[in-house]
């Protein structure tokens, strides 16, 4: 929606100077709060049955990045969860795997290994997540170590006290550098770029760090670190789903879109697909190009799927804890 | 990649009509009881999006009406108006209260009678009607409050005409002032959405409210004329048509009646160059295609700054072909049926002039279903001042594009109009929303959102619009002896 599809030579001069990228972003058409808002809750009256809800529980499972980011974490804790990645139901082969496990980068080559063959990626958050307070060597080597243990996607997180006080092109530079790392041995890592948006705030602020990271080269923007309340929701996914559109529109090139946080039943999981289904429409809903960033929401839409299959509900412990 | 679907399409996921128990007849609502003509003949009323019968209805004659003044007159003398205003506001929080308790079942009912999508009858209408009793049921014992002398004093009779697009939301907006300020009323339903407005005469036996107070005649224009010209009556409020309110202003010449008119509109959407587009092109969406279009304030004439207008119809033409239209009753339907095949028939003579006056019309892709009213959205760009889509209130879910160069620019088109009920202004500037509200002559200015509505707010129109407020302290004035 920005007038026209912009010329390259018109994207050249943007990433110069933070005044060149301030004028670009606050040049952008605003975000009425309570406009989003009530389109976001307006969406998630749909009523999706039978069928479509079948239908967007193997979609939804296929789009889960199945996610441990603890302290505690231990190469036991990862390998169980690998092990429900692949097959996230032992009773049950026709469930599909998830799209990727995301751990801490010191545990990427354990879950390298528990996952093999099976085609589910890793996805290592890196960058000092989730403060991202650190020199740009020590979050270029964060990602290296990353990238070299074999992971296949980097969770990268900007930094937002350079965004919150107008230091844009920092965090532009700060973005194509860790790009550019994410490339090693002719083998190169999908880059997600986690806007925290919990500490952005606005929606304003959330539409401007959506473009900031796509013009930088995010793959992929995401919503939250999941440690900072609030995460994921609805409105905000919905105005980083607007910002995917409208530079596709203007640039030819499709980002995806991560949601993460606070996603914890089917109905939650199938609101999000509601939301990308009617405002970037069928192109999106593919795990190339949305995820979930989650876990607790696994169980549950396991549960759901196996009520749609067999009429009844089972409890809690017929479905694994990993 | 999942099975062979690779489209998010959704399964049909209808409410059920369990909840509603249709009587194949209904009489008249007068004292309290349910009965029959004395005068009168019989109606059908049908479900627009079928064409199917749901129930007979009645047909008042002018002897049914006389009987259901008496009622009202006598219930006004005996025991409402000598009610303390507590004790009303007992009988109105109760009736609010069953609303809610009833919601599904009156939804329902209104999405089968009307032809609306339930979840608007679910989330605006039935939600509105009780906020609107709950609101006026806070007003009945603190009108001494309300600005207009420290005891105020009811009028009496209320004569009451609603039209078919919010047939048990208009009927809130009617009777809870009326009742809140110590009137009794005889209402009159539009005749081709009598069945919610005779569910509620249901509510009001169960809420125990005194005989008389609350009577319901059902009936067609000749029911409606016997009901205002009535000489025992001191008080008419109508919403419907511009014209229809021209006649009843006309026969009221010379009375001691009070009168108030809510009619038509011709509502100015006005988009400024520095508007959140997103969420303009959502007001827009749900300025004009909220309720088929049949909505007197609705924002049929989209004012889009000429820097932002292609971008601005770009969305909202992606957006319209998101738009779900079909059986009224499935859950996820945005777009209803409309209501009658009469006013099928002006949709579809006012959109032939448009195209054939010069202007492009555009519908998206849109799969009618045979039985049935239906009007797909329809937007129509290049339209100029002078084209009679710009200017006649075709109350469907018809949109009339113009363009604008200037605030001042903006003004003088959106005013120009014989109507000034409402309009819309989207700026993130707000010193320019204070300067459009300013010189907007209409009873509504929204300033970025689009009908919203809320009891507290009056709501009203300018010029050929009518007069008098409905909602919020200055819509008691209409119900006091003031």
């Amino acid at each position: 929606m920005i007038a026209a599809p912009v010329q390259e030579t018109q994207w050249d001069g943007i990433a110069n100077s933070d005044r060149s990228l301030r004028t670009f972003l606050h040049g952008l058409p605003g975000v009425d709060r309570v406009g989003a808002d009530q389109r976001a809750a307006a969406l998630a009256t749909r009523s999706i049955k039978t069928d479509s809800k079948a239908w967007a529980i193997d979609l939804a499972i296929q789009m889960i990045d199945l996610t441990t980011l603890e302290g505690a974490d231990t190469p036991g804790k990862v390998k169980a969860l690998c092990a429900k990645a692949i097959g996230p139901d032992p009773a049950d082969q026709s469930v599909p795997s998830v799209a990727a496990v995301c751990v801490y980068n010191d545990l990427v080559g354990i879950a390298k290994e528990a996952l093999g063959s099976s085609g589910v990626h890793v996805a290592a958050v890196a960058t000092a997540f989730p403060s991202g307070r650190a020199s740009l060597p020590v979050k270029v080597a964060d990602t290296h170590d990353a990238v070299a243990a074999g992971a296949d996607e980097i969770d990268m997180v900007i930094d937002r006290g350079a965004f919150l006080s107008g230091r844009y092109l920092q965090v532009h530079d700060e973005i194509v550098a860790i790009k550019a790392a994410c490339t090693a041995d002719g083998h190169s890592a999908h880059l997600k770029v986690i806007l925290e948006t919990g500490e952005l705030q606005t929606y304003d602020s959330v539409r401007r760090a959506s473009w900031l990271a796509m013009l930088a080269g995010a793959d992929f923007i995401k919503t939250s670190t999941g440690k900072i309340a609030p995460a994921a929701t609805l409105p905000v996914t919905l105005v980083m789903l607007e910002a995917v559109r409208d530079f596709r529109a203007a640039t030819g090139r499709q980002v995806g879109v991560k949601p993460a946080g606070g996603i914890r039943t089917t109905k939650d999981a199938v609101k999000y697909l509601v939301l990308v289904n009617e405002t970037v429409g069928a192109e999106w809903l593919d795990p190339e190009w949305f995820r979930l960033g989650a876990s607790s929401v696994l169980n549950d839409l396991l549960m759901q799927r196996t009520k749609l299959t067999t009429g009844r509900y089972s409890g809690p412990d017929y479905f694994t804890l990993d | 990649m999942t099975g062979s679907r690779t489209t998010f399409s959704y399964s049909p996921a209808p409410e059920s009509r369990a909840v509603v128990d249709l009587k194949p007849s209904y009489g008249l609502f007068i004292d309290g009881d349910f009965v029959d003509t004395i005068d009168g003949s019989a109606f059908k009323t049908i479900s627009p999006s079928t064409e199917e019968v749901l129930a007979e209805v009645t047909d008042a004659g002018p002897r049914d009406v006389d009987r259901a003044v008496a009622a009202a007159r006598k219930a006004y003398d005996t025991t409402w108006s000598r009610l303390s205003g507590r004790e009303r506001g007992k009988y109105l929080f109760r009736i609010a209260r069953i609303l809610q308790e009833r919601g599904r079942e009156f939804a329902v009912l209104e999405s089968l009678d009307n032809g609306k999508p339930i979840k608007e009858s679910r989330d605006v209408d039935i939600p509105l009607a009780a906020a609107h009793f709950f609101y006026h049921a806070g007003w009945a014992d603190k009108l001494s409050y309300a600005g207009y002398g420290p005891a105020p004093r009811p009028l009496g009779v209320a004569a009451q005409v609603i039209p078919w697009n919010f047939p048990l939301l208009m009927l809130a907006w009617k009777i809870a002032p009326a009742l809140a300020t110590g009137n009794t009323v005889v209402l009159k339903p539009a005749e081709t959405t009598p069945l919610t407005a005779l569910l509620f005469a249901e509510v009001c036996q169960q809420a125990d409210l005194p005989p008389g107070v609350v009577n319901i005649v059902t009936g067609a224009g000749p029911t409606g004329q016997a009901l205002v010209e009535h000489s025992d009556i001191n008080k008419v409020a109508f919403t419907g048509s511009t014209d229809v309110g021209k006649l009843i202003r006309r026969s009221l010449a010379g009375s001691a009646k009070k009168l108030t008119l809510e009619l038509g509109g011709k509502g100015a959407n006005i988009v400024f160059d520095d508007a959140p587009i997103d969420q303009a092109v959502e007001g827009i969406v749900r300025g004009v295609f909220f309720n088929q279009g049949h909505v007197c304030c609705a924002g049929t004439r989209l004012l889009v700054q000429e820097s932002v207008a292609e971008e601005v119809l770009d969305s909202l033409k992606r957006r319209l072909g998101t738009l779900r239209l079909g059986d009224p009753l499935d859950k996820n339907t945005d777009i209803g049926a409309i209501n009658s095949a009469e006013q099928l028939v002006r949709i579809r003579t006012l959109s032939d002039i448009g195209e054939a006056e010069g202007a492009g019309r555009w519908s998206p892709v849109c799969e009618l279903p045979e039985r049935g009213f239906w009007f797909p959205p329809t937007v129509f760009t290049g339209v100029s001042q002078a084209h009679r889509i710009a200017r006649d209130e075709i109350f469907g879910p018809v949109l009339s594009v113009l363009t604008f160069r200037t605030p001042s620019e903006a003004v003088e088109k959106a005013n120009n109009t014989p109507y000034g009920l409402s309009a819309g202004v989207w700026t993130e500037k707000g010193s320019l929303i204070l300067h459009m509200a300013q010189k907007l002559r209409a009873g509504v200015v929204w300033a970025n959102t689009f009908n919203n509505f809320d009891p507290a707010s009056p709501f009203g129109g300018y010029k050929e619009s009518g007069f008098g407020r409905e909602g919020g302290r200055h819509g008691l004035e209409a119900y006091l002896n003031v």
